[in-house]
């Protein structure tokens, strides 16, 4: 019988590699793609806990306001990173070192 | 083992095997084409919770919108003769043991904790109740998503725009 706690551990292992992906991958885009494994796990939380704890709708109308403000984040990003393209010529974030000492 | 049972261990291993491809590829267009598939597995998700709404919600944004837009970054970022599309990794090892730690956290206090039990709701069609909360309850929220996306609309061409000497 698939329970909350089967749901639970699919977002414990999608928010995990989103994390593995944020700190070592060095291209700017694949850090994107880790970002969205993220909040792709929270959305999963939620809409889990809507399902099987309180039972109303606060979950899943929280989920669609996170996809909208991810796909508002991964437009300034990108566009964020074009400009750093457009500037290093290179997209690799760790070779955007002009702020440091 | 149920039907349902099996449907749900089938999008588990989607979901996962391909956010792990996501993260562990060398190259770009792998990572990219994975989420796609992350995205459908976690779409396939959504049905099996009850929330179809947002299953295709999830399908027309993330993969008709946020892909696409991640496969643009993609192929902007590189000059047109490079076709080695690699992404290298810094730091390997420690970001591992990080993230397997955090898993293995996160995991046991997700299984051991006795969640409060609730009504629950089983699965129903939920975009009529959708539509009246955004109408309703969450009118605010609604129209400050709006101009969240404006703004980020707006944002996004002031900030790629090339300076001309006007």
């Amino acid at each position: 019988m698939i329970g909350l706690q089967h749901y639970l551990v699919v977002s414990a292992a999608l928010f995990s590699l989103g994390i593995l992906g944020v700190l070592t991958r060095r291209n700017a885009v694949n850090v994107l793609m880790g970002v969205e494994l993220i909040l792709n796990s929270a959305n999963i939380n939620l809409v889990a806990f809507s399902r099987y704890g309180a039972g109303n709708m606060q979950g899943q109308m929280f989920a669609i306001f996170v996809i909208v403000i991810a796909a508002a984040e991964v437009a300034v990003a990108l566009a964020i990173v074009l400009t750093l393209y457009r500037l290093r010529r290179t997209p690799n974030l760790d070779e955007a070192d002009i702020l440091k000492g | 083992m149920n039907p349902q049972a099996i449907i749900f261990y089938v999008f588990a291993a989607i979901t996962v095997g391909s956010a792990a491809v996501v993260v562990l590829a060398r190259s770009l267009i792998y990572s990219a084409f994975a989420l796609l598939f992350t995205f459908f597995g976690v779409a396939g998700l959504y049905v099996l919770l009850g929330a179809d709404f947002l299953a295709a919600a999830q399908l027309l944004i993330y993969v008709g919108g946020i892909l696409v837009l991640l496969l643009f970054g993609v192929m902007l970022t590189h000059k047109l003769y490079d076709l080695d599309l690699k992404s290298g990794v810094t730091q390997f090892g420690a970001g591992l043991i990080l993230a397997a730690g955090l898993f293995i956290v996160v995991v046991k206090m997700a299984v051991t904790t006795t969640w409060a039990g609730g009504p629950g709701r089983p699965p129903a069609v939920t975009t009529a109740d959708i539509g009246t909360l955004f109408m309703g309850r969450y009118l605010l929220p609604f129209e400050a998503a709006s101009i969240l996306l404006l703004v980020a609309l707006i944002g996004a061409a002031m900030i790629v725009r090339r300076k001309t000497n006007a």
